[in-house]
C-alpha cells in the first residue's frame, strides 16, 4: 500500500519546477535522492545541488506545498551530502529542455544553444546562479549560460 | 565541549569568516562578472559553514546552528587568522582567495578519507567546489602577476603582507594530532608539500617570487585573532543580537 503512495509522491515531486530553472522539475534536477516510509511518516531526501544554492530552500518549501494540496502530511525532508550532486545524474531528455530552454546542458563542451555553433568564448565562470557559467557565441553572438558540469 | 564538535567548529568558523568577508564584494566588485563570481564564491562557503554548523549543533544537541554563528564573541571563534584579513583591492582579495583555496583543496582532498561519515560527505561535496574556486583565483593570479608592471608590482605586495598567516595553515595542535589518532582528522604537516607545488607553479606562471617563511602568524586554535575579526563580527551579528527575536 505505502509503495503506491511512494509511487505517488514521486510523480508530484516530479512536477515541482526548479525555482531558479523551472524548465526542468526538482525530479529530473537530481535533488531528490529517496522517498521511503519509515515509522509511520515518508522521509524525502535531498542533496543540495551547490552547498550554498539558495534555490535548495525554496524547493523545499514547494516541495512542502506541493505534498500539503495533495493532502499528504506526514513526511519529513531530509538533507543527505553523500553522494554528492553530480550533473551526471541528469538524463538527456532533461538535457535537451535546458537545450530548448536556452541553456547549454551540462556536457564537457558548451555549445550555443540557438545555434548550436561550437565556436564559442568564455565570459564569465560564474554566472546568474552557482550552477551556470557565462559564454558567448561567436557566430551568431547571442551570450547564453552553460550550466557547469560537476 | 567535545573533541570532534571543537574541531568541527573550528573548519566551519574558517569558511564562515572568509565569506562573509568574500560577501563585502557583492555590488562593489570591478566588474560585474567579477561582483558575481566572488559573491558565488562566497556564498559555497556560506553553503559549507552552513553544513558544518549543522553538524555542529547536532553534536552539541543543545544550540542552533544560527545561535552558534550569531551568539559568540570573538574569543570563542576558532577561523584561520587568514580568512579575517581585510578585503584590501582586488589583487589582495585575489591572493589570499588563491592561498586558502590552495589549501581548501587539499585539507577537503584528505578529510574525505575521514572515519566520521558526515566529516566526509561534506569534504567532498566541498572539493567539488573549492577546486572550481581554486581556478578562478589561480587564474586571475596569472593574469595580474603577468599582466603590467604596476599589476604585478601591487599582487606582488599583497602576496608579501599575506604571507605570514599561511603558517596556520599546517600547524598540528593537540586537538588535531587526537583527531588524526582517530582517523577522524587531517594531517596538517602532510599536506604542506603539495600546497607548496601547486602555489609554487602558479606563482612561477604569474612570475611572482615566492616570499621568504619568516614570523609565522598564529593562535587562531585558541581564539586568538588580529583586530579585524571582532570588526566582521559586529556587522554578521547585529542583526540577530539587536534583534533577538526576528524571523528570516
Amino acid at each position: 500500500m505505502q509503495s503506491g503512495k511512494i509511487a505517488e509522491i514521486w510523480t508530484l515531486l516530479g512536477s515541482v519546477p526548479d525555482p531558479e530553472i523551472p524548465a526542468i522539475s526538482v525530479v529530473e534536477l537530481g535533488v531528490i535522492r529517496d522517498v521511503k516510509f519509515l515509522n509511520n511518516e515518508f522521509i524525502i531526501s535531498v542533496t543540495p545541488t551547490y552547498s550554498g544554492c539558495p534555490a535548495v530552500k525554496t524547493f523545499q518549501d514547494d516541495i512542502k506545498t506541493q505534498l500539503n494540496q495533495n493532502k499528504i502530511h506526514n513526511f519529513k525532508i531530509e538533507i543527505v551530502y553523500k553522494p554528492a550532486w553530480t550533473t551526471d545524474w541528469m538524463s538527456n531528455e532533461t538535457k535537451e529542455k535546458l537545450r530548448k530552454y536556452g541553456i547549454s546542458p551540462p556536457e564537457k563542451f558548451a555549445q550555443c544553444p540557438q545555434c548550436s555553433s561550437t565556436s564559442i568564448e568564455l565570459i564569465s565562470e560564474f554566472g546568474a546562479t552557482a550552477c551556470k557559467s557565462l559564454y558567448k557565441c561567436t557566430d551568431c553572438l547571442e551570450p547564453f549560460e552553460h550550466f557547469k558540469c560537476i | 565541549m567535545k573533541d570532534l564538535e571543537k574541531y568541527t567548529l573550528r573548519i566551519a568558523d574558517t569558511s564562515l569568516i572568509l565569506a562573509q568577508r568574500l560577501s563585502e564584494w557583492c555590488s562593489n566588485g570591478p566588474t560585474l562578472e567579477e561582483d558575481i563570481a566572488l559573491s558565488n564564491i562566497s556564498l559555497d562557503l556560506f553553503g559549507q559553514a552552513n553544513g558544518l554548523l549543522d553538524y555542529v549543533s547536532k553534536l552539541n544537541g543543545e544550540k542552533s546552528a544560527d545561535e552558534i554563528a550569531f551568539k559568540r564573541n570573538e574569543r570563542q571563534f576558532y577561523n584561520l587568522q587568514i580568512c579575517e584579513q581585510k578585503n584590501g583591492h582586488f589583487g589582495d582579495t585575489i591572493i589570499r582567495q588563491f592561498l586558502c583555496d590552495s589549501y581548501f583543496k587539499l585539507f577537503y582532498s584528505s578529510l574525505a578519507n575521514s572515519k566520521d561519515e558526515i566529516l566526509s560527505a561534506i569534504a567532498n561535496k566541498s572539493l567539488k567546489e573549492v577546486e572550481y574556486h581554486l581556478r578562478h583565483s589561480s587564474n586571475w593570479v596569472i593574469r595580474l602577476g603577468d599582466g603590467t608592471k604596476e599589476s604585478n608590482q601591487k599582487i606582488q605586495t599583497s602576496l608579501n603582507q599575506i604571507w605570514k598567516f599561511t603558517g596556520e595553515f599546517f600547524e598540528m595542535d593537540e586537538l588535531d594530532n587526537i583527531m588524526l589518532k582517530k582517523n577522524i582528522g587531517v594531517d596538517n604537516n602532510n599536506i604542506k608539500e603539495k600546497w607548496d607545488l601547486i602555489v609554487n607553479k602558479t606563482l612561477k606562471q604569474a612570475k611572482l617570487t615566492r616570499p621568504n617563511d619568516g614570523y609565522m602568524m598564529n593562535g587562531s586554535k585558541q581564539g586568538l585573532h588580529t583586530e579585524y575579526l571582532g570588526k566582521i563580527l559586529a556587522q554578521m551579528q547585529y542583526l540577530p543580537r539587536a534583534y533577538p527575536d526576528a524571523k528570516w
